[in-house]
């Protein structure tokens, strides 16, 4: 019996973690929201960022963008799990669809004077953010880019008088001629 | 074909547009307007629990033993909460129901009103779906959505909460169409190409198992029927979990008993060795399987399940067919049959006669007694006097489910109602209440113990009122059986908070209901007074003392796999102590 083989490999072999940015489309009804929050709290599974809004007005219907991160046989039961939700229409894995573009906005708020005032505006230039409000002492910035962009951003402000960061989590979408409605 | 009316006669009318004839609730302040509307009529008959968990459980033994939804009618807040455990039971054994709780008006949502609470935010992780109606236009809509739900797909408990204002408000009723759900479509239809491939690795198998489900019972009879045919015609061994047993009869020479923790032998080691293993509506629950890694190693896997989560959530399959198990048996019946496939002849017969040597062991045996009526013993007995009936049997939780699921042998679906996954004591009586109701000229009987009885005790009312002759049969041995067995096997023998002090005098107590108590505490006797409790036509509570100090085996401790499995001869006669046989990991779990 002992020498029969199995054919699984090692149960205790350790799976990468990666992360992955799901589209889920679902019914714009009361407590959507709480049921997709409430699978992800309730199984254990991770939220990086969600966004969402009513994209079809006269259909009521949502998009949710999540990131969330696990292993392959972890993200593949978050999909099914997400799929058996009943007002849950689709849901497409954007990272296995390929390169999607994915995209955050930011909100930014410096505070200062002199110097950092002056190295504040030279990296809001470069990185290309719009100012969105200016004080003699202060300037709201607006940066859009990928969650990288923006967190490069952010660590750079820090230096130089952030006070406060909005941020919006990730719209994303595939790229290419098809549309997944 | 649209009528105008209440809200609260759209609840009595959909329900009756669903072929609905039994509902189990429990009145209060915010459902006043449905019981209203319920005293109009006659066709919807409302049967009056005691306890709104055992309206939740009695709709549940209601379903299952007849296929159909149940039906539960709760008040808001304590109604709704008290509701919660039943809920959560039935979406863990996948039971369909509509639950249709109160609301206080929806003005008043979110004041902190009397009897408020938010029902749909807390049935919302123990139910398949819920809604909160908000305006009466939708209330047609939702009620028959609650049903589709409830019942396609893998079925689950839904709740509809209804405002009060709702249920008082004029509106448009509009009957159930055959439209489908705008979202909601389950593949019921498995893949052709993933059955094929099933096929070929079945004909190619040199030592299979069938290993079934709860999923085989909720396709219905006809899924049953399907799968003997499927079993017969390769030949194959079968066994199958707590919740799908009776899908295959247990009298036939190609069963092998129920499997996991407390499996059979065979079974168990059937599973532990095969090559290729078909699971058709199970879901490898711990239960069944064990210690993960060393589930099973040597096999290829085919799973078949409504459900695509179920889908290699704990255990890796090869061939995954997601559909109907009914579906899904007729096509693999048909090209079995088509291709007239047959697995080799001898590697089959060596197959068979190693599980044959398995089968020896006797696993189920236990040293039986002239002084004390042992548990199994007792439950042999019920069986062989009462298996010309066809009874329906439900269970409480603990080691009395354990026995009847080993020793209480089932020949067809839906005959056998207990509380799988969840595991709640107190599920039993109710369910037989719902039992008897589906099936009021069956013999029902609850198999029951001293302790998980207590929990839902109220119902015996319940059933006097309805003249439900329903029978609960106690293994009576003073302990939370299994919290006890498992301090002897984890904790040194500690029996800390496990004897069940105090107890009450269960005749007397049949008897202060207006049913029959019987007390039996002698083997000798025990076959008249089973045959005594059969015979009388009222509820009865038979209160059977049986051996305190009995374990359930055979037992796959915690953390262990198939093959380590503990025997019933593995202590003597001295019940040495066998804490060392779960590791330290082990005990943590449970």
């Amino acid at each position: 019996m002992l020498q029969m083989k199995t054919h699984y490999p090692d149960a205790h072999r350790v799976e990468p973690v990666n992360r992955h940015t799901l589209a889920v489309v679902v019914d714009n009804e009361p407590g959507v929201l709480a049921r997709i929050a409430g699978l992800f709290s309730g199984r254990g599974y991770n939220i990086e960022s969600l966004t969402v809004t009513e994209t079809e007005h006269e259909a009521h219907i949502s998009r949710i963008t999540i990131v969330t991160t696990g292993t392959d046989s972890i993200i593949q039961q978050i999909k099914s799990q997400l799929e058996r939700l009943v007002p849950v229409h689709r849901v497409v894995d954007l990272t296995m669809t390929g390169e999607a573009v994915e995209r955050e906005l930011c909100l930014v708020k410096v505070v200062g004077k002199g110097d950092h005032r002056v190295e504040a505006m030279r990296l809001a230039s470069a990185f290309g953010a719009r100012t969105l409000d200016a004080t003699l002492t202060s300037f709201v910035y607006e940066l859009t880019g990928t969650t990288d962009e923006v967190e490069r951003f952010i660590k750079l402000m820090t230096a130089v008088g952030l006070v406060e960061v909005s941020r919006t989590g990730v719209a994303a979408m595939a790229r290419g001629a098809e549309g997944i409605l | 074909m649209s009528e105008t009316m209440t809200g609260a006669e759209m609840v009595i009318r959909a329900l009756q547009d669903q072929g609905v004839e039994h509902v189990f609730g429990y009145p209060g302040g915010a459902v006043l307007p449905i019981y209203d509307a319920l005293f109009h009529q006659e066709n919807v008959r409302h049967v009056l629990v005691r306890h709104e968990q055992g309206a939740v459980h009695a709709a549940e033994g209601y379903a299952r033993s007849s296929g159909k939804p149940g039906v539960v009618l709760v008040t808001s807040g304590p109604g709704a909460t008290n509701a919660i455990t039943g809920l959560a039971d039935a979406m863990m054994d996948s039971i369909p129901l509509v639950c249709i709780t109160g609301q206080v008006p929806t003005h008043l949502i979110g004041s902190d009103a009397f009897q408020e609470c938010d029902t749909v935010g807390i049935t919302r992780h123990c139910t398949k779906h819920n809604y909160l109606v908000k305006s009466i236009e939708d209330l047609p809509r939702i009620l028959h959505e609650a049903f589709y739900v409830a019942q396609n797909g893998r079925p689950g408990p839904v709740v509809v909460d209804l405002p009060k204002d709702i249920q008082f408000k004029a509106g448009t009723y509009v009957r159930p169409t055959n439209n489908q759900h705008k979202t909601y479509r389950p593949t019921v239809k498995g893949d052709m190409d993933h059955i094929r491939a099933a096929i070929e690795l079945m004909a190619n198998a040199k030592r299979p198992v069938f290993y079934t489900g709860g999923g085989v019972i909720n396709s219905g009879p006809h899924a049953s029927a399907l799968l003997r045919e499927l079993v017969q015609l390769t030949g194959f061994p079968i066994t199958s979990t707590l919740m799908g047993l009776g899908a295959y009869p247990a009298s036939d020479k190609q069963w092998l008993g129920m499997l996991g923790m407390h499996g059979t032998y065979e079974a168990n080691l059937a599973m532990h060795e095969c090559d290729v293993m078909i699971n058709i509506g199970a879901r490898f629950d711990d239960r069944i399987t064990g210690r993960l890694d060393a589930f099973s190693p040597y096999s290829k896997r085919i799973h078949v399940d409504i459900d695509p989560s179920s889908i290699n959530k704990t255990v890796k399959v090869d061939i995954p067919i997601v559909g109907d198990c009914a579906h899904v048996l007729d096509d693999l019946v048909r090209l079995w049959r088509q291709g007239a496939r047959q697995a080799d002849k001898v590697e089959l017969k060596e197959w068979w006669n190693k599980i044959e040597g398995w089968r020896a062991r006797n696993c189920l045996a236990y040293k039986n007694s002239k002084e004390t009526i042992k548990p199994q013993y007792a439950i042999q007995r019920l069986y062989e006097l009462t298996k010309d009936r066809a009874p329906y049997v439900t269970t409480e939780v603990g080691q009395h489910q354990m026995w009847a699921a080993q020793y209480f042998k089932f020949e067809d679906p839906n005959h056998w109602m207990t509380s799988g996954g969840h595991g709640t004591m107190g599920y039993g009586l109710p369910a037989a209440v719902g039992a008897q109701l589906a099936h009021p000229d069956a013999l029902v009987i609850d198999i029951a113990g001293e302790a998980s009885i207590q929990m839902m005790l109220q119902e015996m009312s319940t059933a006097l009122q309805y003249n439900l002759p329903i029978k609960v049969f106690i293994l009576n041995n003073e302990y939370m059986g299994m919290v006890r067995q498992w301090q002897e096997l984890l904790h040194g023998g500690r029996y800390s908070q496990s004897y069940s002090e105090s107890l009450p005098d269960f005749v007397k107590l049949a008897e202060a209901y207006g049913g029959v108590g019987i007390r039996c505490d002698n083997p000798a006797e025990l076959d008249a007074k089973i045959m005594e409790m059969i015979t009388v036509n009222r509820p009865v509570i038979f209160d059977c003392i049986v051996d305190k100090t009995e374990n359930c085996f055979p037992m796959i401790p915690s953390g262990k796999a198939h093959n380590e499995m503990l025997l019933n001869d593995y202590l003597g006669e001295t019940g040495a102590d066998i804490g060392s046989v779960i590791d330290e990991k082990g005990k943590m779990l449970v």
